[in-house]
C-alpha cells in the first residue's frame, strides 16, 4: 500500500474539518475504552497477565531465530508449506505464485494488516486475481477504495448513511430504492453477497495473530466468522504473518489471548479463536487441501536489539489508538498508511523510513495514555521521542523549527529573561486566545504561571 | 526462497549478536515443558463451580443454554428449541458417537450427517470441551466434527457433556494433549464464544455477521 504520510499536516487538517469523521470519532470514545475498563475490572489477574505476556515476548524475541525454526519444523510435520519473505516484493510474488498454481480466479481474505502493509490486493488485481475482503469493515473500505482507518475497526470513520451510499453504488444489481437506513439491513446485504463469494473462492488468505512454535500452528481471532469461512471453504489457505508473531507454546498463546481482546474491543475473548495446523487430513470431511504460511520480515529484524525493539511486542490490539487524544481528533487516515495512532507513529518510521514519516512522531502530546493502556507496556512516548531525536540529529527539521528550538533553549537556560517574557506571552494570549478571539486554536490561559503559583505557596 | 530464509535468520542472529546457529537447550526445554503462566483464580481453584461459571459466561457472550439429564432427552430439547425459533425440525449433524447415541431412537427430527455445503439451516455438533473462564466451546476438526458445521448454518446447536467442562484455557490444552499426545494438534481447533457478530457499522453490535446467528448450548449431565 502506498503511503500518503508525507501529507500528514494536510491530512490532519482535513480530518479535523470533517464533521462525519468527528461524529464517528466521538462514538469511538464511548465504545472500546469503556468496554475495556468493564472487562478488565472483572479479571483481577489482568496486571499480572500483562507482565507474563511481556516476559513471553521478551524471551521469544531474544531467541527469535530459534523459535522461528522450531515453528517452521513443526508446521512442516503437519504438512504446511512454509515460505520466507524478506519484504513486500517477496511476499507478493510468493502469494501470486500460490494463487496461480491453484488456478485462482477469486481470493477471499480475512482482515490482515500485514496484507495491507504489502499491498497484496492491488497486486493480485493487477495480475488477474480478484481479491475480496470479507471482514465487514474491510469489505466496506475495499468497495470505497480506501485504506483502513483503524487496525481493528477499519471502517470506523464512516457513518451508516455513507455505507448505505457505498452499497447502493456497488451492489447495482439490487433494487435501487431498497431501504438501507438500518445497520441491520446493511449487514444482511453484505452477508448475503459475501456468502456466495466465500463458497466460490479458490484461495483464502488470512493473517495470523500468533504462530505457535510448539505445534506449528497459526492462530486467528475474529468476531464475524469471516476468517474461518475464508480459510475453511477454498482448496487453498494462505497465512501471512510477520516474524514477531511467533510464541513458544499453547500456554503462552493462552496468556496473550487473555489480554488481547480485553485491550482491543473490551471483550473477554473474541467469538472465534481458531488454531490451524496444516492442511486437510485423511479423516477430515472439510478444510483446505493446501496450507501455506508466508513468514514476512519487511524490516522487522532490523528493529531487534536496537532502541525500537520494544515495538516488536505489539499485538495490534489498537488500545493505543482508542485512547489517543490525537488519533481521536484527526482519525486514522491522517496517518496516511496502514498503521495509525501511537503504534503507527512508531512503526511506520521503522518500516517506511523517517523521510516519509517524520511528521508522525511529532503528532503526539506525549500524554502517556498509550503506554498506560498498552497490554505489552510498550513505552510508546519514549519511542516517539527517540524518532524525534533521530530526525533532529539527521538534520531533518526545517530551519524555522531549528531556530525556534534554539531560541527556546537559549531562553530556558536564562530564567531571569524567560519569566518576564512568559508573562508577556500569557497576557497576549489572554487577550487574543480562545474561542471567538483572534487565535481561537490557542487556549486562553487561566490563572498565573506555575512559577507564580508556586511562589504564592500554592502546591 | 531458500535465500530469503537464510537471509532473514542471519539478520535476526546478527541483530541479537548471536554467533551460534544451534538452538539453545532452554528453547527446547521451554517447548517441552509448556509451563503454565498466570491463570484466573476464579476458575482454577478446587472449589470453583465450573459449570455455573461456564453458563454465566456463555450467556454473557449471548449464547443460550439448557441442561438435560440423559442422552435420550437431546432430541426433545432440540425439537423444542427449533420450535421456539420457528425453524423446521431438521438438522445437519456431526457424525459424533455421542450424538449418534443420543439420537439413536428418536423419530421427530430429520437428521442428516456430514459437513455443510451452505444449504443447511441448523447444525448439531458435539464439543470436545467447554472452558468455564469465558464460556468458550472447543471443537476439534475431524471425521466426528466437520468445521463447516460451526460456521455455515444460521443456527448452531452444540452438545457439551458437563464432565467436559474445564476451568481455564490451559486445562483445555491439557485435555487435548491427553487425547492427541503432546505437540500434536487437530487440523483445526475452534474456540467458539457466543454467536457471530460485528460492530463494524457505527459500532452498533449486531449478531449473525458471517457465521451463525444463534448459538444454543445443550449441557448433558454426568450419568
Amino acid at each position: 500500500m502506498r503511503s500518503t504520510t508525507r501529507n500528514f499536516v494536510d491530512n490532519a487538517a482535513r480530518g479535523l474539518a470533517d464533521d462525519k469523521l468527528q461524529a464517528a470519532l466521538g462514538r469511538l470514545s464511548q465504545g472500546f475504552p469503556v468496554k475495556r475498563l468493564e472487562t478488565i475490572s472483572r479479571l483481577p489477574e489482568f496486571e499480572q497477565l500483562r507482565d507474563d505476556a511481556i516476559a513471553i515476548k521478551r524471551h521469544t524475541l531474544e531467541n527469535l531465530d530459534s523459535y522461528l525454526e522450531r515453528y517452521e519444523e513443526n508446521a512442516k510435520v503437519s504438512g504446511a508449506h512454509v515460505h520466507w519473505a524478506r519484504d513486500g516484493d517477496d511476499a507478493r510474488e510468493i502469494i501470486l505464485g500460490i494463487c496461480r498454481d491453484a488456478g485462482a480466479k477469486t481470493v477471499t481474505k480475512g482482515k490482515s494488516m500485514v496484507s495491507e502493509e504489502i499491498g497484496i490486493n492491488e497486486f493480485l488485481a493487477d495480475n488477474g486475481v480478484e481479491p475480496i475482503e470479507t471482514d465487514l469493515g474491510e469489505y466496506i473500505i475495499q468497495l470505497r477504495d480506501e485504506p483502513p482507518s483503524h487496525i481493528i475497526a477499519p471502517a470506523i470513520h464512516l457513518s451508516g448513511a455513507q455505507v448505505a451510499d457505498t452499497f447502493k453504488e456497488s451492489h447495482d444489481e439490487l433494487d435501487a430504492d431498497r431501504d438501507l437506513s438500518e445497520p441491520r439491513t446493511l449487514l444482511e446485504e453484505a452477508r448475503a453477497i459475501l456468502r456466495k463469494k466465500f463458497l466460490a473462492a479458490d484461495v483464502g488468505i488470512t493473517g495470523a495473530n500468533m504462530l505457535i512454535a510448539e505445534t506449528g500452528t497459526s492462530v486467528i481471532v475474529t468476531n464475524e466468522g469471516n476468517g474461518d469461512l475464508t480459510q475453511t471453504l477454498p482448496k487453498t489457505h494462505i497465512v501471512i504473518a510477520s516474524i514477531e508473531k511467533v510464541v513458544p507454546t499453547l500456554e503462552d498463546a493462552a496468556t496473550i489471548l487473555r489480554i488481547l481482546a480485553r485491550s482491543a474491543t473490551g471483550q473477554d475473548i473474541t467469538v472465534y479463536t481458531t488454531y490451524s495446523t496444516g492442511p486437510k487430513r485423511a479423516d477430515d470431511l472439510d478444510g483446505p487441501e493446501n496450507y501455506h504460511v508466508v513468514i514476512l520480515d519487511n524490516g522487522r529484524s532490523s528493529l531487534l536489539g536496537g532502541e525500537f525493539e520494544d515495538m516488536l511486542r505489539c499485538i495490534k490490539c489498537a488500545a493505543c489508538l482508542n485512547h489517543c487524544p490525537v488519533y481521536k481528533a484527526i482519525g486514522g487516515h491522517a496517518y496516511g498508511w496502514v498503521y495509525s495512532g501511537p503504534m503507527g507513529a512508531v512503526l511506520a518510521p521503522a518500516l517506511l523510513g523517517l523521510g516519509e514519516t517524520h511528521h508522525l512522531p511529532s503528532a503526539s502530546s506525549l500524554c502517556g495514555r498509550c503506554q498506560d493502556v498498552c497490554p505489552m507496556r510498550i513505552p510508546l512516548p519514549r519511542l516517539l521521542r527517540q524518532w524525534r531525536r533521530r530526525w533532529f540529529e539527521t538534520g531533518g527539521e526545517d530551519t524555522k523549527t531549528r531556530l525556534g528550538l534554539a531560541a527556546w533553549a537559549f531562553l530556558a537556560k536564562r530564567p531571569a529573561l524567560y519569566r518576564p517574557l512568559m508573562a508577556i506571552g500569557t497576557s497576549v494570549l489572554k487577550l487574543c486566545g480562545g474561542g471567538g478571539r483572534r487565535f481561537p486554536i490557542l487556549p486562553r490561559p487561566e490563572g498565573g504561571s506555575f512559577v507564580d503559583q508556586w511562589k504564592r505557596g500554592k502546591r | 526462497m531458500k535465500a530469503a530464509r537464510s537471509e532473514i535468520l542471519a539478520n535476526v542472529r546478527s541483530a541479537l549478536n548471536k554467533k551460534d546457529i544451534e538452538i539453545p537447550s532452554a528453547v527446547d526445554e521451554r517447548l517441552r515443558a509448556h509451563a503454565i503462566n498466570t491463570v484466573p483464580a476464579r476458575v482454577s481453584g478446587a472449589d470453583a463451580d465450573r459449570i455455573a461459571i461456564f453458563i454465566e459466561e456463555a450467556e454473557r457472550a449471548s449464547a443460550t443454554i439448557e441442561r438435560i439429564k440423559a442422552p435420550k432427552e437431546l432430541a426433545g430439547a432440540v425439537t423444542a428449541y427449533l420450535k421456539s425459533i420457528d425453524e423446521e425440525q431438521a438438522v445437519r449433524a456431526a457424525g459424533h458417537p455421542l450424538l449418534k447415541e443420543c439420537l439413536a431412537e428418536q423419530t421427530i427430527l430429520e437428521v442428516t450427517e456430514g459437513p455443510s455445503d451452505g444449504t443447511d439451516t441448523v447444525a448439531l455438533t458435539a464439543a470436545f470441551a467447554g472452558i468455564a473462564e469465558t464460556g468458550t466451546l472447543v471443537l476439534c476438526a475431524g471425521s466426528e466434527s466437520p468445521t463447516t458445521l460451526n460456521f455455515l448454518p444460521d443456527t448452531n446447536i452444540v452438545l457439551l457433556p458437563e464432565v467436559s467442562i474445564v476451568g481455564t484455557y490451559e486445562d483445555a490444552w491439557a485435555a487435548l494433549r491427553q487425547t492427541m499426545g503432546s505437540g500434536v494438534m487437530p487440523r483445526t481447533v475452534n474456540w467458539i464464544t457466543g454467536p457471530s457478530r460485528s460492530a463494524d457499522i457505527e459500532q452498533t453490535l449486531l449478531m449473525g455477521a458471517h457465521g451463525p446467528r444463534r448459538l444454543h448450548i445443550i449441557l448433558l449431565a454426568d450419568s
